[in-house]
């Protein structure tokens, strides 16, 4: 019973230990914000604010912006369209269709604001990823967010989600980077922007209609 | 001081509970290699059905007595595929029904559910483990039918089965397999108080009569495999409150095609389309109608005007439903899962249904 004791209080000890270390290890990726960390502060945000944090540090690097932003021609060439961040294929857009390739190396086209693909696939166009209720995942419960990035199919159930989602990379985030990328991407401006559906490849939209 | 003093006491609480989660977690580690037998949960799956338990030693058609064989009333449409199941309970075990829609299966439980197409083509396998946890698997028969042997993890796309549409089947992935089954309430899909109603509906498609041997809701109840079954239900079998022999065969074709998905759960598609009934909630039928008669669509269908209706009451062929059902194109149908081809004969049970609704004046032609 002693020894069961003297056991307890190590594993107490050890925990008081580990807790604070553990706290201090994740303080400098919460920090890791955007271009101008002040540096200076104590990080005495509240956790939700650093899972934002965390969240919009993710969602930058990882290069979601790349497609689900559209680029649009700036003095210094193509450049994201940040008064749209993140609404995906802009519905105004209404693309032509996609130039037929012939056999060989060359498979892919993209739309000049890279919010639309067309490949094998078919034409896959990127996803409104702000929290607008119709258009976008404003709706969405975490757990379908989740569900979709970790299975490559809508909602974690339906439809196949397309190339170039990176999915065979991105259902590598953990379960706390997914949450800090849902977190912070409920606190992005909503757009109403209603993204057109897929179109599938000729040999497909033939089968289908049948 | 007095602050001090309940800092220190909520510190101390914290790391007691730090500690105990610890020893949770060491003792968590520790209990599958103590269980050692096919529930710990690190355990490989069965290599072949034969391993699963459902026949007698040396057979590959007898199957043993434990295993009890059911018919949900709403049969799933896999392409035509003529199906049989089974249940397996530990001795002692029973199924916990409090919630009559969200059965408490006992860890250790079994299913299995066989798809022929002229002969057994595959047999899926469903598992609950000692933690709780569920697990699936899918065995492929060979072509003399004697041996059936686990399918890899990915799953395998047109194999040759004559009887299939265009002679091809498709065997699902685990990840399939998880996709349909975890979005429900519970991951057993087809087997609880309203799909085992001796109550059976006449109208159901696809439906077939229950087999002599098959248990159903009251045997269940009086074996005592199911406890806890609210009274209301053992004295009065479920069946879904419709208005018309059509709607209840909608609504149960519905339930046991749709519901799973579109269950009302976190994991549900964040739409206000709910097709799970509630057999224990009188209220819960009105729901899954106010769901979907006349609600705008979020889906921005081809060949629907903005604002189209999920079921334009009157009018099949305005509604989104019966467009989603009656394609195959990856990216439209629904399901999204599990068939090659549409359900002919449910397609056309959902949009009776829908014709004989009163239509409203923005859905009157």
């Amino acid at each position: 019973m002693k020894r069961t004791i003297a056991f307890l209080r190590a594993i107490v000890l050890a925990s008081a230990l580990a807790v604070p270390a553990l706290s201090a290890a994740q303080a400098p990726a919460a920090r890791a914000d955007d271009a101008a960390p002040s540096g200076a502060t104590q990080d005495t945000a509240s956790a939700a604010t650093t899972k934002v944090a965390r969240g919009k540090y993710l969602v930058t690097v990882a290069g979601c912006n790349d497609c689900h932003t559209p680029l649009k021609l700036g003095s210094n060439g193509p450049e994201p369209d940040m008064s749209r961040m993140l609404s995906g294929h802009p519905e105004s857009l209404a693309m032509p269709p996609a130039p037929r390739l012939p056999d060989g190396p060359w498979q892919v086209t993209a739309a000049a604001t890279s919010t639309a693909w067309s490949g094998p696939w078919g034409v896959s166009f990127t996803a409104n990823l702000t929290p607008d209720a119709e258009t976008g995942l404003g709706r969405w419960s975490f757990r379908n967010f989740k569900d979709t990035i970790r299975t490559g199919r809508h909602l974690g159930r339906g439809r196949p989600i397309l190339p170039p989602m990176p999915i065979p990379m991105y259902k590598h985030f953990t379960d706390e980077d997914l949450e800090a990328i849902y977190a912070f991407l409920r606190t992005i401006p909503p757009i109403r922007n209603q993204v057109p559906l897929p179109v599938a490849p000729p040999a497909l939209s033939t089968a289908a209609s049948q | 001081m007095d602050v001090q003093a309940t800092h220190s006491t909520r510190a101390r609480r914290r790391r007691l509970a730090a500690a105990l989660r610890l020893v949770a977690g060491l003792a968590a580690l520790v209990l599958p290699a103590w269980a050692g037998d096919f529930t710990a949960s690190t355990a490989p799956l069965p290599p072949t059905l034969r391993d699963t338990g459902l026949y007698v030693d040396g057979s590959m058609s007898r199957v043993r007595p434990e295993n009890l064989p059911f018919s949900p009333q709403y049969a799933l449409w896999s392409d035509g595929a003529a199906k049989r199941r089974w249940i397996y309970l530990p001795p002692g075990t029973f199924i916990d029904a409090a919630r009559p829609e969200a059965w408490e299966f006992p860890p250790g439980t079994r299913l299995w559910k066989e798809f022929a197409h002229a002969r057994a083509v595959e047999t899926r396998y469903i598992e609950r483990l000692r933690d709780g946890s569920w697990r699936y698997a899918a065995y492929v028969w060979n072509e003399d039918g004697t041996d059936a042997v686990l399918a890899p993890e990915g799953g395998r796309t047109g194999l040759r089965a004559a009887g299939a549409p265009e002679g091809r089947y498709d065997i699902p992935a685990q990840a399939d397999c998880r996709a349909c089954h975890e979005g429900a309430r519970v991951p057993v899909l087809g087997f609880g108080a309203l799909q085992l109603s001796p109550d059976r509906d006449p109208g159901a498609v696809h439906g077939t009569a229950a087999g002599p041997a098959d248990v159903d809701l009251r045997s269940l109840v009086a074996r005592g495999l199911v406890r806890n079954l609210p009274a209301s239900l053992t004295e009065r079998p479920p069946r879904i409150a419709a208005s018309s022999a059509t709607a209840r065969a909608a609504l149960g074709y519905l339930h046991g095609n749709c519901g799973h998905c579109h269950s009302g759960t976190d994991s549900a598609p964040p739409v206000d389309l709910l097709l799970a009934q509630d057999i224990g909630d009188a209220a819960a039928t009105d729901r899954v109608l106010r769901s979907m008669i006349g609600r705008a669509s979020l889906y921005p269908a081809a060949g629907h005007a903005t604002g189209a209706r999920v079921v334009a009451p009157g009018s099949a062929r305005a509604s989104v439903i019966a467009t989603r059902m009656r394609s195959r194109d990856p990216q439209v149908q629904m399901p999204p899962l599990g068939t090659r081809i549409p359900d002919d004969e449910g397609l056309s049970l959902v949009e009776r249904w829908i014709n004989s609704l009163e239509p409203t004046k923005e859905t009157a032609p």
